[in-house]
């Protein structure tokens, strides 16, 4: 018993919680054991809803101690979008309890179970959907228990403060209704969760728990994480992608004051100190001190289309059918582009790592404490058992960022310095020039109006990376890449899937009857990419809208008229004709200087669906667009927190809008260029919007959709078209800098 | 002294009133046209116009920042008062949408407005005689094919009596030398094209050059330095305090870009001048270049001789490293007890200053500043107050503000041991009490954030 | 040699390099969350405190320059039991994402709100003109900025000196 706790890395409050509590870690030890077995394959078992699928037991997501105290798991992580109330809201819903009276655990290695990332807008799909149904399931147990103990039908019980009561007045807690092992069991396929029109908790706006602490100076990050003999560290990495360690005198840096100790490992630097000011100091000491060999490794940015065309390798069809030849009637054909992007949290990444013994801890704002926990032991050559990852909030996310590799850092060091925590948090210069950036792209498009007004042909072509190179492996961590023994990044794969990558939305929602889909993939990676919010949908949903509204104009029809001829799908239609209506879209003209712009995309093709319009001013003098107004409507299925997925869609338009007016990471055959926020401008307020509207669909009894990266193509195609309406120019390279507006008007 | 200088002008012009007010200062009204049909100007004739507008700076004085593009309303402080720019959209009611190009044309040759009035030299009428007719036809079709903005501009605050406009005919007669520039026959074709540029659209010389007591340009120091909302706009004749003399090569690039390697980044009114000239051809800016460093001529074997070991010196310590900065180490860091002013550079400046990060967005080795090694410490003491704010939306070079932290005493130390460290010339005088008035606003500065300072190499993909 | 810091009203003796800046002081010595690195630079706002009523970037200002003065975080604008009115307005319109950069958000506004409780909406973006977010939870601030002016000036809870003009 004991045995299998510390393995579980259990802490010391759950081993006294007593014998009536239901421990976690059965469940998931159970299922690493199942995992190890070579044992003939089992019967297939019958499909779970959410990420119950792959964490079966009960007790793997809800635990009831003997004393009543209500603990829900998740293998999700709270990234600044809200997850973690929405997740109490369905908790509590389904428990018969309030939010309040729920402890909610995030991703943890010792304690939830694995549901890989927190990406992909899939949190709700995934962990809401699993939590619903184990708490309903559990509700049932409970009630069921109940019953037996009163001797009265379930049917004529009620919940209330974490207590069943009958009609008669009498009532049992909980706490006394679980026994050991109750609530380890395999859930069932099918649950009666609430009905919609019973709801207490769902469906309403929640205020998020955790801001009450993020706006009155609380522990709140990753970055706010003080242990006991706390060391702070900084790393010192090479001055470009390509640069190897030449040369280094260490000596002075090492008698610097405070100075623990300067860490080399291969061409990993890294200095550690008792105070934090005295590790920024030791680090730039360092590296001044180190001789690097630079090599010219980076493309030619001014010629981007040419350098994402020869990189090509391999040809995936995303999508097929009729007779994709473009025919004779009018045709549009245009290329787009968009650049490389940062995540640019506010707060660069950071990391506490401490080995005790032979086991190593740490805590990281990573996306996946599970992957991250494989990476960083096959990195130190660690039993994966004695590593433990702990999610703790970090700043921003929209990705995959430097999360995982601060993680890698910190352990790294931590091993050379056993016994006492160490801390390390990327420079800001480091952050804009060593994160995962989002890929560069290039579609082109052709497409042709047949003689009924409808498109009767549709040839797309993307270049693309992989969006994704997580870890997966040690190679994906920036410190294994650099240390003495390297790991190298693995050769990532052109994979066509339902939900997209690259080729994220790149197969339209609309009804095209003639269609051919073609990912041009792009394996070699010049420049270090991954996951952006919303991956390839961003240029994907661009190039398609903006393409519908050159195709609407051929057919001289409304651009909003023009989208609803080819869409079938009716909660497509309605979000499409609810953002028009709310925005008062019309034929009128504009006001001089102003155009209109409108975007739609059923996110991933399977997702959540959201249309936005809007309007934006344009200088023709200067080239300065400012986006006025944007009125946007989404669906994204039963509405768990209506404010959350207001907050998040309004954020998603304000970072698209940012992205799209004015971002691109910069650089020279060698180094990165764009490495702070003046050569790396964003949305500031003084060109923030008058007002942003968000209009939610509920559809109570639908599954969850997920709203996170919903926005973020839709409104970059909408600022083009208003772009557009505004001066009659189309722009195809992302971003719509002041020079090209300027340029593309003219005098 | 204000008091003073005003009276003297009052006199003088009243004189000159006196003498020729009723054969010298009336001006016809040229008639009203209706003039709203933008399709008949040609395209081509536009986009020469843009190109001028762009070397005229028109925008930055016509617009206030954040409205609308040339509909006037800003406030532009003057020794005499505050004068407010004029909308000059196509407004028919309130900006120049009535003016017949032979109006536009005669305000800009006369400084006389469409009614006959006369026009403050606020707009530099004086240097705007010079330009074509050609030219100014190009200017008239870009301006009259603007968005038209009805703006009507606050009316001036002049003290009486240069709020009365007639007596600008007395300045006129004294100071507007007008029509063409004569070509140098002795000079380069780009030279005098250069020399019709910055003398005329380009009206360099109504900042870089000082002005008299009546506000006009003293012809006898041309470009030796003037002032511009509340700004210094340095030497650029052979007395330039560059640490690093200009040349033609530096010139154009710093008019390109907005910002040379040796010489940092442009800020204050030149940040809208060097914003705007990115339209120009590079014909155009190497030909202001060749003239303004004519101008400048060759520095002296002395001067040279000095650039030279401060180059090597600069150049000299390593290149760039990502964030290599080191604050710790740096020499002055040891005489910091003694000198509050080294102690507050060391700390404050230093790690942003003495990092290796290249321009424009490092911070500038104070070496090669001109702010430290000009006679007047106005700019710098701008900038440690202010800072540089971000351009919207653009990659430019952004320096905190200083006002809230430090004091008027520390930033006269600091600044003090700025000069004492980074330059041969005297120390400044009364530092603190010229802190204490821009700070105060005594001393009218005008802030505003720069336009993006780099030709961006986000262009990335562009079929431009 | 130590450095007498008047932070939230408490005076402490910190003994560490007079060039420190004073975020690291506020974070590691004081053991304060609200400020937080961002950039280093001055570029960001997410270290903003306020230092005699003026807002000023921690990470730039070397603890020197702060001897005796007044300086105060977010924590001195009231607590999670009682938040301030300013904390109060971010909490009611929810003006957060990932929170990180709204601390700075939070002092930019105090130190507009102390000097001008009514500001136009052009005041308070230029009092935001440093702030970055990067969230886009830039309408939530503004309105959470409205807002707190709205109760500060009910109350009457604003400095007398307020700005002329």
């Amino acid at each position: 018993m004991t045995d299998i706790l510390e393995k579980g890395g259990i802490t010391r409050r759950t081993v006294l919680a007593g014998a009536g509590a239901l421990v976690v870690s059965f469940s998931l030890l159970s299922r690493s054991l199942a995992q190890e077995a070579t044992q003939p394959p089992a019967p297939e078992p019958p499909k779970l809803p959410g990420s119950l699928d792959e964490n079966r037991f009960l007790d793997a997501w809800i635990r009831i101690d003997a004393d009543g105290a209500i603990t829900v798991f998740t293998g999700k992580a709270e990234l600044g979008q809200g997850i973690r109330t929405a997740l109490l809201q369905v908790a509590a819903e389904e428990l018969d309890v309030e939010p309040g009276d729920i402890e909610l655990v995030t991703a943890d290695t010792g304690r939830t179970p694995d549901e890989g990332f927190t990406a992909g807008s899939q949190s709700m799909q995934n962990s809401g959907t699993a939590i619903r149904h184990a708490a309903a399931q559990v509700r049932e147990i409970l009630f069921a228990e109940a019953a037996r103990r009163l001797a009265v039908a379930s049917g004529e019980l009620k919940a209330e403060g974490k207590a069943v009561i009958a009609s008669d007045g009498r009532s049992v807690g909980y706490g006394e209704l679980v026994s050991a092992q109750m609530l380890h069991i395999e859930a069932r396929p099918q649950s009666s969760v609430k009905q919609p029109g019973t709801f207490r908790v769902m469906g309403k706006p929640m205020p998020r728990v955790d801001i009450p602490a993020k706006v009155t100076g609380g522990v709140a990050y990753v970055h706010d994480l003080r242990l006991e003999g706390m060391l702070h560290a900084r790393v010192v990495r090479p001055p470009s992608p390509g640069a190897r360690l030449a040369n280094l005198d260490a000596s002075g840096v090492e008698a610097m004051p405070g100075v623990v100790s300067v860490i080399r490992d291969g061409g990993f630097l890294a200095v550690v100190s008792e105070g934090e000011w005295q590790a920024v100091a030791a680090m730039r000491a360092l590296a001044t001190a180190a001789r690097w060999e630079e090599v010219a490794t980076l493309p030619e940015q001014a010629d981007l289309p040419a350098v994402l065309q020869d990189l090509e390798r391999e040809v995936g069809v995303v999508s097929e059918s009729g007779s994709p030849d473009i025919g004779d009637g009018k045709t549009f054909e245009a290329t787009f582009t968009r650049p490389y992007q940062i995540h640019g949290a506010i707060g660069p990444s950071c990391a506490v790592a401490r080995i005790e013994g032979e086991r190593l801890t740490v805590w990281s704002h990573t996306q996946g404490v599970y992957p991250d926990r494989e990476a960083i032991a096959e990195m130190l050559g660690m039993p994966l058992e004695q590593v433990r990852v702990i999610h703790m909030e970090g700043s921003g996310c929209y990705g995959h960022n430097g999360a995982d590799d601060a993680a890698a850092d910190a352990a790294l060091i931590a091993q050379k310095l056993p016994g006492r925590p160490v801390r390390v948090q990327w420079m800001r210069e480091q952050e804009h020039a060593w994160e995962p950036y989002g890929p560069a792209m290039l579609v082109k498009v052709r497409a042709s109006l047949g003689g009924d007004g409808r498109i009767s042909g549709w040839n797309y072509d993307l270049w693309s990376n992989t969006h994704s190179t997580r870890p997966g492996g040690a190679g994906a961590l920036l410190a294994a890449r650099h240390k003495e023994q390297s790991f190298t990044p693995k050769t990532p794969e052109l994979n066509i899937s339902p939900s997209g990558n690259g080729d994220r939305n790149a197969n339209p929602t609309y009804v095209l009857p003639n269609k051919r889909v073609l990912w041009h993939f792009l394996p070699d990676m010049p420049l270090r990419v991954s996951a952006l919010r919303a991956l390839g949908a961003y240029a994907n949903v661009f190039a398609v809208e903006s393409t519908m509204d050159e195709l609407a104009l051929a057919a001289d029809a409304d651009p909003v008229e023009f989208r609803l001829r080819h869409l079938e799908d009716p909660r497509a239609r309605a979000v499409v004709e609810l953002a028009a209506e709310r925005f008062g879209w019309s034929n009128a003209a504009p006001p001089s200087g102003r155009g209109r712009g409108f975007g739609f995309a059923r996110y991933k093709t399977l997702a959540a669906y959201l249309a936005v319009a809007v309007e934006a001013e344009v200088e023709r003098e200067t080239g300065r667009v400012r986006v006025v107004r944007a009125v946007s409507a989404i669906d994204s299925g039963e509405v768990v927190n209506p404010d959350g997925i207001r907050n998040q869609t309004e954020g998603g338009i304000l970072q698209s809008i940012s992205w799209t007016l004015y971002e691109a990471v910069t650089f020279d055959d060698t180094r990165i260029t764009s490495i702070d926020w003046s050569s790396y401008p964003i949305l500031r307020f003084a060109s923030v919007p008058d007002s942003v509207e968000v209009h939610i669909i509920d559809r109570p009894g639908e599954p969850f959709l997920g709203t996170g990266e919903a926005a973020q193509g839709p409104v970059a195609a909408a600022v083009g078209n208003a772009i557009r309406n505004a001066t009659g120019r189309r722009l195809y390279d992302l971003p719509f800098t002041r020079d090209r507006v300027r340029n593309a008007i003219g005098a | 002294m204000r008091a003073v200088r005003i009276l003297a002008a009052v006199a003088v012009v009243a004189g000159l009133v006196l003498v020729g007010l009723a054969a010298f200062a009336w001006r016809s009204e040229i008639p009203a046209e209706e003039i709203s049909e933008s399709a008949r100007f040609d395209p081509a004739l536009m986009e020469k116009g843009a190109q001028l507008a762009a070397v005229g700076n028109c925008i930055a004085c016509h617009t206030v920042p954040g409205s609308k593009a040339f509909a006037g309303g800003l406030a532009v402080p003057t020794p005499f008062g505050t004068i407010y720019s004029t909308n000059i959209t196509p407004d028919p009611e309130t900006g120049i949408g009535r003016w017949s190009e032979a109006a536009f044309q005669r305000a800009m040759r006369e400084g006389v407005d469409r009614e006959g009035n006369h026009l403050y030299p606020a707009f530099p009428y004086d240097h705007f005689t010079r330009v074509t007719e050609g030219d100014n036809r190009a200017l008239y079709a870009y301006l009259m094919t603007r968005e038209p903005v009805s703006a009507v501009a606050p009316p001036n605050e002049l003290q009486f009596p240069l709020n009365f406009r007639p007596l600008l005919a007395g300045w006129k007669f004294l100071y507007l030398d007008e029509g063409p520039l004569v070509a140098n026959a002795q000079q380069s074709e780009e030279w005098n094209r250069g020399a019709y540029l910055a003398e005329g659209l380009g009206h360099c010389g109504a900042c870089h050059t000082p002005r008299n007591d009546l506000g006009a340009e003293d012809k006898d120091r041309h470009f030796a330095g003037g002032e511009a909302e509340g700004w210094q706009a340095y030497a650029i004749d052979e007395s330039s305090p560059a640490p690093i003399p200009w040349d033609r090569e530096s010139l154009a690039f710093y008019l390109r870009n907005g910002w040379h390697e040796l010489h940092g980044v442009s800020r204050g009114p030149m940040a809208e001048v060097t914003g705007n000239l990115g339209l120009l051809p590079d014909s155009d800016i190497d030909a202001i270049a060749t003239y303004t460093s004519s101008v400048m001529g060759e520095p002296t074997p002395e001067r040279r001789r000095q650039a030279d070991e401060l180059l090597e010196e600069v150049v000299g310590r390593s290149p760039g490293l990502v964030a290599a900065a080191d604050s710790q180490s740096n020499p002055s860091s040891g005489d910091a007890a003694a000198d509050p002013g080294a102690a507050i550079y060391a700390a404050a400046c230093a790690s942003c200053h003495e990092g290796s990060r290249p321009q424009p967005f490092g911070g500038l080795n104070f070496a090669l500043s001109t702010a430290v090694n000009a006679p007047n410490p106005q700019n710098i003491v701008n900038v440690t107050l202010f800072g540089l704010p971000p351009a919207d939306g653009e990659a430019s070079s952004v320096m905190p503000a200083f006002a809230a932290v430090l004091g008027d005493e520390e930033i006269a130390q600091l600044l003090a041991y700025m000069r004492e460290r980074f330059s041969d010339e005297p120390a400044w005088a009364d530092l603190a009490d010229q802190v204490r008035g821009t700070r105060t606003g005594e001393y009218e500065v005008s802030i505003r954030p720069a336009d993006g300072i780099e030709r961006a190499p986000i262009n990335v993909g562009a079929e431009d | 040699m130590a450095i007498s810091l008047k932070v939230n009203g408490a005076t402490h003796q910190i003994d560490a390099d007079p060039a420190t800046p004073l975020l690291y002081v506020l974070r590691n010595d004081l053991s304060l969350n609200g400020a937080k690195f961002g950039c280093g630079l001055g570029q960001c706002g997410s270290c903003m405190v306020m230092v005699e009523g003026e807002a000023v970037l921690s990470c730039v200002t070397p603890i020197m320059l702060l001897e005796g003065r007044e300086i105060t975080t977010v924590e001195g604008l009231g607590t999670i039991e009682e938040p301030g009115p300013v904390q109060e307005a971010f909490i009611e319109m929810q003006a957060a994402q990932c929170g990180y950069c709204i601390p700075g958000m939070m002092m930019s506004a105090q130190a507009l709100l102390q000097k001008n409780p009514a500001p136009s909406e052009e005041d308070i973006r230029n009092a935001l003109s440093t702030n970055l977010c990067r969230c886009g939870t830039h309408m939530r601030i503004l309105a959470a900025i409205r807002r707190a002016g709205e109760v500060m000036q009910s109350a009457g809870m604003t400095s007398t000196n307020r700005r002329t003009g």
